[in-house]
């Protein structure tokens, strides 16, 4: 029967190769996502956080198990069918920002419109939204190294909404940032969230972010020990 | 298209790391085309010389005649009869005459060829007028070369023996009635030319020659029972030696040049691969195909290639081009090598030697950035994301940094 959520992920198991045996990161997940949730994967280092996001996001693959992201398979994906799916429905957002260094903010939030074949005025107008949404229209032609940690963190906010995308996957996004960045980021993202029901799954342990998400999922050694809605007045 | 625009802001914004492998390769370019300009103008100058002063538009050779073997010049002159004497009367042939001689200046002794040519003739450049004056000696002109080695100069007499068609010696006076300069040592070293009247009757061979030389444009010459056609193809295979084998010696600076400019832009290719990891996991993350990002790579170490003609032609296209006009002077004398070679060489930069070299050297630039490039397609994303993908020549080549 095919899944109605937005993401659907059954029996999950994940293993990687070590040494002679396996080491097994996700254990039997059960999960399902919803579009417009604002959740997040919380646990320490090692309990399979950001393997689970990855496979979220059709960049690794699951050893048993299913994880069905809008209606197609992970693991059953071709390469290009798992790129059209990231290019197309998907945005990250990582920990260390990974942007073009060699590249100017407008140009890093554009890159994504131009895997897609936007056309040149409509680029440059998603462009333009996307820096009003994060506030760094006055940074248009900065480079990151110009930037600060959070500036560069909302320029990676926006070359993942830029799009437009059904999920945005965001991986320790303010590991790298001090507190007052860190809200601000936080309460950028929950705007967009709002605005545009993008559904958003963090993986962290930072209290902050733990601080702003509606759905909790506590996983330990690759397994979910606990999730719960978060109803905020 | 997308390809090219992202690979031209990673290649303008890398700045200096960019710039030195493009100002190394745009050198490559502009040594490839000056070094084979320089072969190819004095291929084209050196051609044009032999045809001037010796070649004409092909000879007649008497068929016994072969310039490598002395030992032939006694049989090898005949009677200029039927149809070349026809030539010869409508100024389309002239005949030359060839023997051997021996002059005695300053004493000492020197083997010579003597040729008899005809003062008036108008085909060949070797100043043949200066011989058409009255003395009791016999006029001769000689090139700078030849003078410099029998330490002769205008005016000088000399004696000269030689053996007529009988064998029997005979000697006399030659005086030097002109030192002409060319760049064709075939008809400078070792030579020495006189009137082909004196030299028939000195020969006691009248009415004869060993060579007939054509006017230059001449497209065929008919087959004459008694001597063998040589066409310019022909004549000229001497100096297309010559030419060959400096390209083949030019190519080894070629290779180096290229080496030096290609190893660079590998290099800067292996370590973008290493480095950029997470760049190259981002572009996965973003929705590129690995083969996407393998072709932007490639498209980047290719463009260094397109940015360096550029720049190649910023500078070079006016300084290859002053030289092409003004010409490059040698400090030596190639005829004192036996080489057809000017005192002023002027480069000849064709088309087709500019075309070549751009598609050669953006076709190696190409392959050696793809070949680091295909990395990538063993990259897992979730590796290059965390900059941990591994590999055991990349390891080497940072550890021996």
């Amino acid at each position: 029967m095919e899944s109605t959520h937005l993401i659907s992920i059954e029996h999950l198991k994940k293993h990687f190769a070590m040494g002679s045996g396996k080491f097994t990161a996700l254990n039997g997940i059960e999960l399902t996502f919803e579009k417009g949730e604002f959740a997040g994967i919380i646990g320490p280092s090692g309990s399979g956080k950001t393997t689970l996001l990855n496979i979220i996001g059709s960049l690794d693959v699951p050893s048993e198990g299913k994880a069905i992201v809008m209606g197609q398979s992970v693991g059953d994906l071709s390469a290009r069918d798992a790129a059209m799916l990231r290019k197309t429905k998907l945005g990250f957002i990582f920990q260390s920002y990974n942007l073009l260094h060699t590249h100017t903010v407008y140009e890093n939030v554009e890159f994504p419109l131009l895997l897609l074949g936007v056309e040149a005025e409509l680029r440059k107008q998603m462009v333009k939204d996307a820096l009003e949404w994060v506030g760094l229209t006055d940074k248009t032609n900065s480079r990151p190294a110009q930037l600060s940690g959070g500036e560069c963190q909302r320029v990676a906010i926006a070359r993942a909404m830029v799009k437009k995308p059904e999920i945005v996957l965001a991986d320790e996004p303010t590991a790298n940032l001090d507190a007052e960045n860190s809200h601000h980021i936080l309460q950028t993202m929950e705007n967009l969230n709002r605005e545009f029901k993008t559904t958003f799954i963090f993986a962290t342990h930072d209290e902050k972010v733990i601080s702003y998400i509606r759905r909790k999922i506590f996983l330990v050694d690759g397994k979910v020990a606990k999730d719960e809605l978060i109803t905020k007045s | 298209m997308m390809a090219i625009k992202l690979a031209l802001r990673n290649l303008v914004g890398a700045g200096l790391r960019t710039w030195l492998n493009v100002i190394v390769l745009s050198l490559a370019f502009v040594v490839i085309i000056w070094h084979k300009g320089i072969l190819d103008g004095w291929d084209r100058q050196a051609r044009t010389d032999i045809i001037h002063w010796e070649a004409g538009g092909g000879q007649y050779w008497q068929k016994d005649y072969d310039p490598y073997d002395p030992f032939t010049l006694n049989d090898s002159h005949s009677r200029v009869s039927g149809i070349l004497e026809e030539m010869v009367n409508k100024g389309t042939l002239t005949p030359v005459l060839i023997t051997q001689g021996t002059i005695y200046p300053s004493g000492r002794m020197q083997s010579i060829l003597v040729k008899g040519i005809d003062p008036k003739q108008k085909i060949v450049a070797i100043p043949s007028s200066q011989l058409d004056t009255a003395s009791d000696a016999i006029p001769a002109i000689i090139g700078t070369g030849m003078a410099s080695s029998a330490r002769l100069k205008k005016g000088d007499i000399v004696t000269l023996r030689w053996r007529d068609r009988n064998g029997a010696f005979d000697a006399g006076d030659i005086i030097i009635a002109g030192v002409f300069k060319t760049t064709v040592p075939s008809v400078d070293g070792s030579q020495i030319w006189i009137p082909l009247d004196r030299l028939q009757k000195m020969m006691m061979m009248p009415g004869e020659a060993t060579i007939l030389v054509s006017k230059q444009g001449t497209k065929t010459l008919p087959e004459v029972d008694g001597w063998r056609v040589k066409n310019l193809d022909f004549l000229l295979s001497d100096m297309d030696k010559i030419i060959k084998s400096k390209t083949a010696g030019g190519m080894i600076l070629w290779g180096i040049l290229m080496m030096l400019a290609l190893l660079a832009i590998f290099d800067t290719q292996v370590l973008a691969i290493f480095r950029r990891q997470k760049e190259i996991g981002m572009y996965i993350a973003m929705g590129m195909t690995k083969r996407q990002v393998v072709t932007l790579f490639t498209v980047e170490g290719a463009m260094h290639s397109v940015l360096a003609t550029l720049l190649g032609a910023i500078y070079g296209i006016p300084l290859l081009g002053l030289q092409a006009i003004k010409g490059i002077s040698f400090p030596m004398n190639g005829s004192d090598y036996g080489i057809s070679m000017a005192e002023r060489l002027y480069p000849y930069y064709g088309l087709k030697l500019i075309i070549i070299t751009v598609l050669i050297v953006m076709l190696t630039t190409t392959i050696v950035s793809y070949w680091p490039a295909r990395k990538i397609a063993k990259m897992k994303p979730t590796d290059a994301l965390r900059g941990k993908f591994n590999d055991k020549v990349f390891a080497k080549r940072i550890a021996s940094r």
